[in-house]
Parts: structure tokens; C-alpha cells; sequence
């Protein structure tokens, strides 16, 4: 069983690749095509990658285009993702950055809801924003929202981050009450991941978790961080962890990851891979 | 003889239609493009002619994902679509508005890290050097966009690097524009 890696990569010169990706010396291979890690999608797989060779299981598979944001490469990863969902061997998917289009959603969930046996989904980025202005939210199973796209989550009348009311932003509204406002319009997953400066993870039932140790100030700026932990939670999810534990181990070996590391705010998120191996074995010490 | 832009016609008749629409008293259009990138060139266009007009989230009816749309003064109707013309930006659609639309993101929170400082906008934020306004890192947003700019911006300063709207196609390209803008501001650059 392996995981499918659903992105774009910010290029407009990679066509659209569906295939098993490698990570090596900085750079994913797909097919013939290499691109570097930076943030976005790519720093996703590297982290799937790693973890997913670090646990000796199967390398994730990526279905991708190049898009600068024309959406023309995540139409081509639509299309393709709506002709081939129905018979893919992949039981675990993560959608990524892609332009959000409620009508490709649509199409999309019609297919994976004829399933007998629907594969378990994770949404971040793009793909998360158009779930919940879908109203398909609650058809995945966890959602890695970070401070400000929780207020999206929380806010019914927001179709997009860009629109989240101006309260919902601030910061005297505390996290549990998103968290619960988001439950109770029925915008969140299964589980949520919430990344902050605490991390929360949830479900319907209320918070399951929070940490908060070790703490990375230096870690908020840096971008690609929430792509790295979507990563590893994704690796631990298909290596067999459930979604509650695996999401709670990896928002430890994200934070581990940057104690190893102490990165200033200029770093980048490839800057941390060397830590991750140590950081696994570092986190499972952690209550 | 300049020929006429086909789109001018085709205005003509939208707000025609708009004129004899039994949407009570509308004073506001919204002009709808078929991308955020349009949207971002014709404010740009509009603005530089001293036109009031705002940036706001279409109605749920028209809505697909990733929209942004333009308000303006029925009464300057014309005005508008000659300068869209001018500039080759062909809308969509214009719809005659009454309902109160959705607010873009106005709500800023800036972070000091000592020799860094961070601004976000919504679900989008940007780090600088101090020292040199140099931008370090950008973070956040889902949009395909982000990765984009943040390749095309990060290592450069405030005062040489192109504006992110100039680039951005999305709303989280334009959230990232006004965590620019406030970072401008905080930095009187």
C-alpha cells in the first residue's frame, strides 16, 4: 500500500507526471523529470519520501503539473486524477496545492464516493480550501490547517482564507473555539492538525491533543514548514500508524526537527531534512 | 479608424440589461473575470484613473473557487469599460449588485523577531532582514501561486523586488500583496 501525492510544482515547464517519486541529493525524480526542494509540494514529498524510507515503507507515488498559478496545471491533475481514481492502487491520498475549483472537486468526490472501500484522505493547501467550500469537509479524514486558515475553517461564510472575517482573525480568539465553530458548521475533516505555536489536533469530539514542546519561534516564518509536517503525517498514516497517533508524532518530529536544527528565520525548509531521522528517534523519547 | 473593441458591445448590452432588470434599484455593478490575474490588471487599471472601486468576493451563485471580483459606481458604467478596453481586459461578466459582498482580509498581525520581521495577511505571511529589507522567506497560503512568488521574491529587498501583485494570480497572491504592502508601510519603504 502507498501513498498518492496530489500537487503542482511551481514550474511551468514540467508536464503533467504521475509516477514514484525519488528524493536525492535535493532533488525529486519523477519519471525522467527533476525538480528541487523548496516549498509547496515538492517539500511534501521530499518529507513523504524520507519518512517513507526511514520506515522502510513503499516510496509515495505523486500525481503533478507545473503551475504558477494559471491553474492550468492542476486542471491536467484534475483530469487525470478523475479518469484514473477509480482503479489506482493507492489507498491513502494527499491532496496539495492546487487551484481551488469547486466543480472539479464535484467530479472528483462522485468518483471516490462509488468506491467500495474509499481511500483514506488528507487536505492541505488548495485542496483543503475547496473541501470546505464544497461542503465536502466532512469526507476526509484530516485536515492540516494552519492559525489563520483555521479562522477560514471556522468562518461558515468564507469561501477562501482571502475572506475570513476580520474576529475570526484575531488573536484573542483562542484555537479551541475555531476548532469547535469549525465542527459545528461541519467545515473540518475527521481529524484536524492544527500548526502554531501550539499544535492541536482534534476531532468532533473535542481536542485529543496538544504540543507545545519543544518550542521554535524561528519555525513560523520559514516556509514550507506545514508542507514538511503534512509530509510526515501522511508517511506515518500510510506506514500504518492510525490518523490520531500519527498526527501527534508528527507534529513532534517537526518541532524535534527544528531543536536539531535552531534555523534562523531566513532558513530553508530543505534545510531541515538532514535533522529528520534524528528527530523521529528524538520524539518518540517525548511524552 | 480605431476599431471598436467587440467587448465594448457586448458591455453595452450588459448594462442595458442591468437597466431593465427587476433587481430593485442596483447603484453598484461587479465586474467577474475568468481569473484572479485580470482582476489584479484591470483594479491596477481602473485605480490609476482615480475611479472608485473596490476589490470584493462575488455572490455564492457566481463563486468557483479562487474569485475576486470588482465593484464599482453604476453611474461611471461607461467610463469603466472604456478603460478595460484601453487595456485589453475583457470581463467576463457585469452583474448588478444590492447585497452586502464579502471584505478582502484587512486585518494585519506583524511579529518582531529581532533582526527578522514578519507580517501576515490572512493565511499569508512575509519575513524581512531588518537591516536590509531583504525578503528571507514567505510562508503560508494553498494556492499554486505561493511557491511561485515566494521562488521569484525571497533574496530580494522591498525596494527592488517587482510588487507581488505584478506576478500573482490568485487570492492567496493578493493576500500576499497586502502583507507586502503592510510590510512597506511598517518599514517606511
Amino acid at each position: 500500500m502507498s501513498l498518492l501525492i496530489v500537487g503542482t510544482v511551481p514550474s511551468e515547464d514540467i508536464p503533467l507526471l504521475d509516477g514514484k517519486c525519488t528524493f536525492k541529493d535535493g532533488h525529486i525524480k519523477i519519471g525522467l523529470h527533476e525538480f528541487p526542494v523548496n516549498r509547496g509540494t515538492p517539500a511534501l514529498i521530499a518529507f513523504a519520501c524520507e519518512v517513507a524510507r526511514l520506515l522502510g515503507i513503499d516510496p509515495p507515488q505523486a500525481l503533478l503539473a507545473g503551475d504558477i498559478g494559471k491553474g492550468d496545471g492542476s486542471e491536467r491533475v484534475y483530469s487525470r486524477l478523475c479518469d484514473t481514481v477509480s482503479n489506482r492502487e493507492q489507498k491513502f491520498i494527499v491532496f496539495h496545492y492546487l487551484m481551488p475549483d469547486v466543480h472539479w472537486l464535484g467530479r472528483i468526490m462522485i468518483r471516490i464516493q462509488d468506491l467500495p472501500k474509499r481511500p483514506v484522505m488528507i487536505a492541505d493547501a488548495g485542496f483543503m480550501y475547496v473541501a470546505k467550500m464544497g461542503g465536502m469537509a466532512q469526507e476526509f479524514d484530516l485536515f492540516t490547517p494552519d492559525v489563520g486558515e483555521m479562522a477560514f475553517l471556522a468562518d461558515d461564510s468564507a469561501p477562501h482564507p482571502f475572506y475570513t472575517r476580520g474576529f475570526l482573525l484575531n488573536e484573542s480568539l483562542r484555537i479551541p473555539e475555531l476548532i469547535n465553530m469549525a465542527y459545528q458548521n461541519e467545515n473540518a475533516a475527521r481529524y484536524l492538525l492544527v500548526k502554531g505555536k501550539v499544535d492541536y489536533v482534534a476531532s468532533r469530539d473535542g481536542i485529543v491533543a496538544e504540543i507545545s514542546e519543544p518550542s521554535i519561534e524561528n519555525m513560523e516564518p520559514i516556509g514550507g514548514t506545514g508542507d514538511s509536517l503534512t509530509g510526515i503525517v501522511s508517511a506515518l498514516i500510510t506506514a500504518g500508524e492510525d490518523i490520531q497517533t500519527a498526527a501527534i508524532s508528527a507534529c513532534k518530529i517537526n518541532r524535534f526537527m527544528g531543536l536539531l536544527a535552531k534555523p534562523t528565520p531566513a532558513w530553508g525548509i530543505k534545510d531541515f531534512l538532514p535533522f529528520l531521522s534524528t528527530a523521529i528517534q528524538e520524539s518518540k523519547n517525548c511524552p | 479608424m480605431i476599431k471598436k473593441p467587440r467587448f465594448l458591445d457586448k458591455v453595452a448590452k450588459q448594462l442595458r440589461a442591468i437597466g431593465s432588470s427587476d433587481n430593485g434599484d442596483p447603484d453598484r455593478g461587479l465586474l467577474l473575470f475568468t481569473n484572479t490575474s485580470d482582476v489584479i490588471k484591470a483594479e491596477r487599471a481602473l485605480k490609476k484613473e482615480n475611479l472608485e472601486i473596490s476589490v470584493k468576493g462575488p455572490p455564492p451563485t457566481v463563486r468557483t473557487g479562487c474569485d475576486l471580483a470588482i465593484e464599482f459606481d453604476l453611474n461611471v458604467a461607461l467610463k469603466v469599460a472604456h478603460i478595460l478596453a484601453e487595456h485589453r481586459i475583457e470581463p467576463l461578466n457585469i452583474i448588478p449588485i444590492k447585497d452586502v459582498l464579502l471584505e478582502p482580509v484587512s486585518l494585519f498581525q506583524t511579529k518582531d523577531y529581532g533582526e527578522f520581521l514578519m507580517v501576515r495577511a490572512a493565511n499569508m505571511k512575509i519575513t524581512i532582514r531588518k537591516e536590509d529589507a531583504r525578503i528571507v522567506n514567505i510562508s503560508g497560503g494553498g494556492c499554486p501561486d505561493v511557491p511561485y512568488l515566494a521562488d521569484q521574491l525571497v533574496g530580494k529587498t522591498l525596494g527592488d523586488c517587482p510588487p507581488p501583485i505584478s506576478m500573482g494570480r490568485t487570492l492567496c497572491g493578493y493576500a500576499l500583496h497586502l502583507a507586502y504592502e503592510e510590510l512597506k508601510r511598517a518599514c517606511h519603504c
